[in-house]
């Protein structure tokens, strides 16, 4: 994850509280989705970021997963997602997705 | 009138050492972890001319293979095209080369008119005479190289004193870019060595294109530069202007420019932009180039090094087109058909690929299919597979097909033929603003000459965010067509009815003064 992206994670985790924060990823593949998961929960796996060594656990969905899906307002969700979720293998992005959170996320 | 593409040139530079020394993956590497593994191992993955020359992709870059050939390899699952070495191994193509680095530190120094690089006087004598034997390197060029360069002591003593920055060849420093001001950062002997690297690298892809085109020098009236750095001084930190000082060096000398900027959609805005220039009869011939840049040097390196493979992010790249006014023949520029992101459309994809594909064709009448060829985001998977970004030309591919369906023009089963159909494999080097749609100009223009397309859809896409000015994505597109001969006249009326317009006016004029004088 970028490192400025961290950087306002981590921010907006401290001023809210981690247990009221929410991350939504738009990644393409189940791979990027998995390492963005991660650093939101676990810290950062490439050691590079604000996140490194820093365990959030938040809370974290992509856009694509029936959890998140059902949220929406479905003509809203069809306006702006549901040509990607044509492309994109969204049962492998839910498996790195369920995984990451089983492991590390703190507030489920 | 139409503004025709007469043709493009392409060029890749091999510059090893400054993956090491100026990609910001390295640079920042060294500050948070100066003593990581990964910058131990990374030397071990980088590659030698040789092997850069046989990597199948470049070949495709500077024109010697097709976008067909490339698509027609078995790519292996996990190392794509890595370990295929190409039969042809030429350095030079109809397109351009692939420069190695120290002719390119030659060509930095003949591109600098502030004395700011220096070079080893040894390491000059060694490499002028291969440098000057370059086909696009002429002797006005050769002649700006000094006769008196410098002694490696004092060299390093300018690295180590005096804030410059190293020019490094296989390892040993043979040069620096020395700061422009003693406290101005944007002249700084960084941001000097990224942008001359700029620079140079333009002035190649100008020579590169003059020489593919066969278009005359003198011709070329206006250069937009289109690459993604920013030169001027503290008081105007991107004032310009790239275009034409790279115009200077390359010879350009009826010709004056401007630099357009847009992230990696740099391209495609300025290529809209010459085309209309050209369309409205204002230059006749117009060139967009754009340089490399160092910054993205190994950006992906972690991830090839951590999959044991080569540091494939080793090139700068660059390009140039020529647009020219009307020759009945070469393939021209719609600009009744230009797609644009606009601030209103929203980040969400399919607003996205709706503006920039679906909006313009259904304006003029036309569905996603009938367009034969789309070049969108033209990274070479190869680099961005390892890295977790995927298959990124694929993922267009996937989602302008997936708008064909949701628009009813495409059976949802027909998705998966239609990348191969319509689509592109990528090749080009994932430096930013050159990927981005441009490197299939010079082959669209050879495949609709040819027949074997109709048309294609340029695509450039930029990421605005990453400046911190705007949240907002942007991206715009063109599609280039076929000539049919027919000249088509700015306003809807030709040549030869304007003839006809006066003589009717003269004669009914004479026919007046005829009454008149009855």
């Amino acid at each position: 994850m970028d490192l400025e992206n961290q950087k306002r994670v981590k921010e907006f985790a401290e001023q809210y509280g981690p247990e009221n924060v929410v991350v939504l990823l738009g990644a393409a593949e189940g791979e990027a989705s998995g390492l963005a998961a991660e650093t939101v929960t676990a810290g950062d796996p490439t050691y590079a970021g604000p996140l490194t060594g820093v365990s959030l656990g938040l809370t974290v969905y992509h856009v694509v997963e029936p959890e998140v899906k059902e949220e929406f307002d479905p003509a809203v969700y069809d306006e702006a997602v549901s040509m990607m979720e044509m492309v994109l293998d969204v049962d492998d992005i839910i498996g790195e997705m369920t995984s990451i959170r089983e492991q590390f996320c703190k507030y489920l | 009138m139409k503004a025709v593409i007469k043709g493009a040139g392409y060029i890749l530079v091999h510059t090893p050492d400054m993956v090491l020394h100026n990609g910001t993956t390295q640079t920042t590497e060294r500050i948070v972890n100066p003593e990581s593994e990964y910058l131990k191992e990374l030397p071990k993955h980088l590659r030698s001319f040789d092997e850069v020359c046989a990597y199948y992709p470049n070949q495709v870059y500077i024109g010697n293979k097709t976008p067909d050939d490339l698509a027609a390899l078995e790519a292996d699952k996990v190392r794509g095209w890595v370990d295929i070495k190409c039969d042809v191994t030429d350095r030079y193509g109809k397109f351009g080369q692939i420069m190695p680095q120290e002719e390119f530190l030659l060509l930095m120094q003949a591109c600098d008119v502030f004395q700011l690089v220096m070079l080893d006087k040894d390491f000059v004598a060694e490499f002028k005479p291969q440098f000057a034997a370059n086909p696009l390197i002429s002797e006005d060029i050769v002649a700006k190289i000094p006769e008196a360069q410098t002694e490696a002591a004092e060299i390093a003593r300018l690295v180590e004193e005096e804030h410059s920055e190293g020019l490094y060849h296989n390892g040993k420093l043979v040069g620096c870019v020395k700061r422009a001001h003693d406290i101005d950062v944007n002249l700084s002997s960084h941001v000097m060595h990224e942008d001359i690297v700029s620079k140079a690298s333009s002035v190649l892809s100008i020579l590169a294109a003059i020489k593919s085109t066969g278009v005359a020098k003198d011709d070329v009236e206006y250069v937009i530069d289109c690459c993604e750095e920013a030169c001027g001084d503290m008081n105007q930190r991107g004032g310009g202007n790239f275009a034409k000082a790279a115009a200077e060096i390359a010879g350009l000398n009826n010709a004056t420019g401007s630099d357009t900027r847009g992230f990696c959609a740099g391209p495609s805005h300025a290529i809209v932009e010459a085309a209309a220039l050209v369309a409205s009869g204002t230059y006749n011939t117009v060139m967009v180039t754009a340089g490399g840049c160092t910054a993205k040097l190994g950006m992906n390196a972690k991830n090839h090094v951590e999959k044991d493979l080569p540091a494939l992010e080793d090139c700068l790249g660059g390009f140039a087109v020529v647009l020219t006014a009307d020759n009945g023949v070469d393939p021209y520029i719609n600009l009744q058909m230009v797609g644009r992101h606009t601030v209103g459309t929203g980040a969400a994809p399919q607003n996205v690929i709706g503006s920039l594909v679906a909006a313009p064709l259904a304006k003029n009448g036309l569905k996603i299919t009938d367009i034969d060829k789309f070049s969108p985001e033209m990274q070479n998977p190869d680099i961005t597979k390892p890295a977790g970004a995927g298959d990124v030309p694929l993922a267009n591919y996937k989602m302008i097909a997936a708008l064909a369906v949701k628009n009813g023009e495409l059976q949802r089963a027909d998705i998966a033929t239609f990348p191969a159909k319509h689509g592109l494999t990528g090749w080009a080097p994932t430096q930013g603003h050159i990927p981005s749609g441009v490197p299939y100009i010079g082959f669209a223009r050879e495949d609709i000459l040819a027949g074997k397309i109709k048309n294609a859809m340029i695509i450039g896409k930029g990421s605005l965010f990453l400046g911190r000015m705007t949240n907002l994505f942007d991206g715009v597109s063109f599609v280039i067509e076929g000539n049919d001969g027919k000249t088509q006249e700015a306003g809807g009326v030709s040549e030869e009815e304007v003839k006809g317009l006066i003589a009717k006016a003269m004669k009914e004029f004479a026919a007046t003064l005829m009454a008149q004088a009855e």
